[in-house]
């Protein structure tokens, strides 16, 4: 390409990107702006930058402020995060490395529920769990983690684990080691950056989780912050625009941050699961 | 030395391995154990359950009891909101799927381009789709597409009078399928990484053949991306059929139910009215119209995908 196609190129990537990204800075921007300026200026950077509105925002409503909200997000991210990573090495490292019976047809199984509509399954999901008594728990979130249920990060490092040579486990079971010891001493560091996407990809879902934190849990003790956002969305949304917008900066700014320092692998791990592994 | 060290572990190795190989079945099941459990119990169980709550009044104060088609019968009938949702989540559908695709892969084909920042362009576009159904970027988008909104407050500046883009029932829907468009840096590195799978020596003969620029899309980009589109069609219109936050944060189903898509309506119904029985039929009309798009695209695809090793792969 001739260097003044590729300089148009870049102008026009360029526009279209400043499009893309306006309406977030414009969020952040604007949560440091007076009130009555949020709309009526188009510039990004205020008159005088408040900040009140992040503190004023985080008192929440009530008795709740965004530190619990965001405490309640943590004690429900990390352990989802953490229990879905192992749960799902365990079995994509089943599927990828043992033979045993009826695999194709569980492998094709699993590969199904990738495509089934979660709505087909949610309400006898919510029905098991009202029985278990796990309403306003974080166990309908747990569980389901523990036990692999999210069928694409298995098959993301099924994908990965078979790009690993057999040769390596061969080795490691001549230096004696079993067959857990191959996953987690062969595997499993060879598998860092897939291993990294499942947490990151999941970490960013369950943060953002909003339709299952609606329907299982209903005390606003135990919010999580898309809860505890849309409450104040609903309370205020209409009155102090910049605590709301402030409070919706503060909670994708994890999402964004992780997004940042783990970008490479991010891509890396989309490309992963690409068709042709 | 090291001949005869080898030589005296080699039986041990050798018995290693066989019985390795014998309590192999056995210990794949052992290891995929969480998934075959979670799959029974969580994903199965529910899968049939909800087809059979959908032939009963289930209020979940009472067992359920036995109705036939009534659901169905009253779905089909009786209920005007159905209809509605269908529609709404139709149209969001068709539009918000081929959009969003278009964009991801106009973009992906500029972005595969030899340019200087790639990345940053990448992490640019890529950066809102991360947000995905999040609540804040719902927020976003009414702060956005407010009467004192910023989208108006531009168009003030070209003079254009305010638009009410979410209070008017036949704008509020495109409004609110404009924002997965808005999303789609997804499919955008999808298509990324298909396009980076094309071989290098078709593009070489193409250019030895002095094919257009054109030419060289349809007759091998196009093609050899087929299974990424197939992938993201189906992918993406799944979800779509499926779409919640959006529409009930941002405008909660309204105006007069313009935006009242189909998870709106399986909401209301189970967790609302708590009517499991009916709302499990719902569940389950949503799940054949799923099934049936699936399906179509699946059974069309045979004519417009391009394989390279000559058999379907998905």
């Amino acid at each position: 390409m001739t260097a003044s196609g590729k300089l148009t190129l870049t102008v026009l990537l360029s526009v279209f990107g400043i499009i893309f990204i306006y309406p977030l800075l414009w969020l952040i921007f604007a949560s440091l702006k007076p009130n009555q300026e949020v709309f009526s200026t188009l510039g990004l950077i205020p008159s005088h930058f408040v900040w009140d509105s992040y503190v004023k925002g985080w008192i929440g409503i009530g008795k709740n402020s965004f530190s619990r909200f965001f405490v309640n997000t943590i004690a429900l991210v990390v352990p989802v995060v953490l229990l879905t990573a192992v749960s799902s090495t365990l079995v994509a490292y089943g599927f990828a490395r043992f033979r045993f019976p009826m695999r194709r047809v569980l492998f094709m199984l699993m590969m199904a529920t990738l495509m089934l509509p979660d709505a087909v399954v949610m309400i006898p999901r919510y029905i098991l769990f009202k029985n278990f008594g796990w309403l306003n728990t974080y166990l309908p979130f747990y569980i389901p983690s523990l036990l692999a249920v999210h069928a694409f990060f298995v098959f993301l490092l099924i994908q990965f684990f078979r790009g690993i040579p057999k040769d390596l486990d061969e080795a490691a079971l001549i230096d004696g080691c079993g067959s857990f010891g191959i996953l987690v001493k062969v595997l499993v560091p060879l598998s860092k950056p897939a291993l990294f996407s499942v947490c990151i990809f999941q970490f960013i879902w369950t943060w953002n989780e909003f339709f299952n934190a609606l329907i299982y849990i209903n005390s606003v003790t135990k919010f999580p912050v898309s809860l505890g956002l849309r409450m104040v969305l609903d309370n205020e949304g209409a009155v102090h625009w910049n605590q709301v917008m402030a409070m919706s900066v503060v909670t994708i700014l994890p999402c964004v941050l992780v997004f940042f320092m783990a970008q490479k692998h991010f891509v890396e791990g989309i490309s992963t699961t690409g068709l042709k592994g | 030395m090291n001949k005869l060290r080898l030589t005296a572990s080699q039986p041990a190795v050798l018995k290693q391995r066989s019985l390795l190989k014998r309590s192999h079945g056995l210990l794949g099941l052992l290891y995929i154990s969480p998934w075959l459990i979670g799959f029974l119990i969580l994903t199965l169980y529910p899968f049939v359950s909800s087809f059979i709550y959908s032939f009963t009044d289930y209020s979940m104060i009472r067992p359920p009891s036995f109705v036939g088609l009534q659901n169905y019968v009253d779905i089909f009938t009786n209920d005007p909101d159905f209809y509605k949702s269908l529609k709404v989540t139709f149209y969001y559908v068709l539009m918000a799927v081929p959009l969003k695709l278009i964009f991801a892969l106009l973009v992906a084909l500029v972005l595969s381009v030899q340019l200087k920042g790639i990345n940053i362009f990448r992490t640019v576009y890529y950066l809102p789709s991360i947000l995905g159904g999040s609540v804040a970027v719902s927020v976003l988008w009414r702060f956005l597409f407010m009467r004192e909104g910023l989208v108006n407050k531009l168009l003030s500046y070209v003079s254009v009078a305010p638009i009410d883009w979410l209070g008017s029932p036949k704008l509020a829907l495109f409004t609110i399928t404009l924002l997965p468009v808005w999303e789609f840096g997804s499919s955008m590195v999808l298509f990324l990484a298909g396009l980076k799978q094309v071989p290098k020596e078709l593009y070489e003969a193409a250019r030895v053949d002095g094919s257009s620029r054109a030419r060289t899309f349809f007759n091998i980009t196009l093609p050899m991306l087929t299974p990424v589109i197939l992938f993201n069609l189906i992918m993406q219109t799944i979800h779509a059929f499926q779409q919640f936050t959006a529409a009930f944060v941002i405008t909660g189903g309204g105006p007069v139910k313009s935006t009242y898509v189909y998870g709106m309506l399986l909401y209301d119904n189970a967790f609302h009215f708590f009517k499991m029985g009916y709302a499990s039929a719902l569940s389950w009309i949503l799940f054949v119209i799923i099934m049936a798009f699936t399906f179509l695209l699946l059974k069309t695809s045979n004519r417009w995908t391009h394989y390279e090793d000559g058999e379907g792969q998905l």
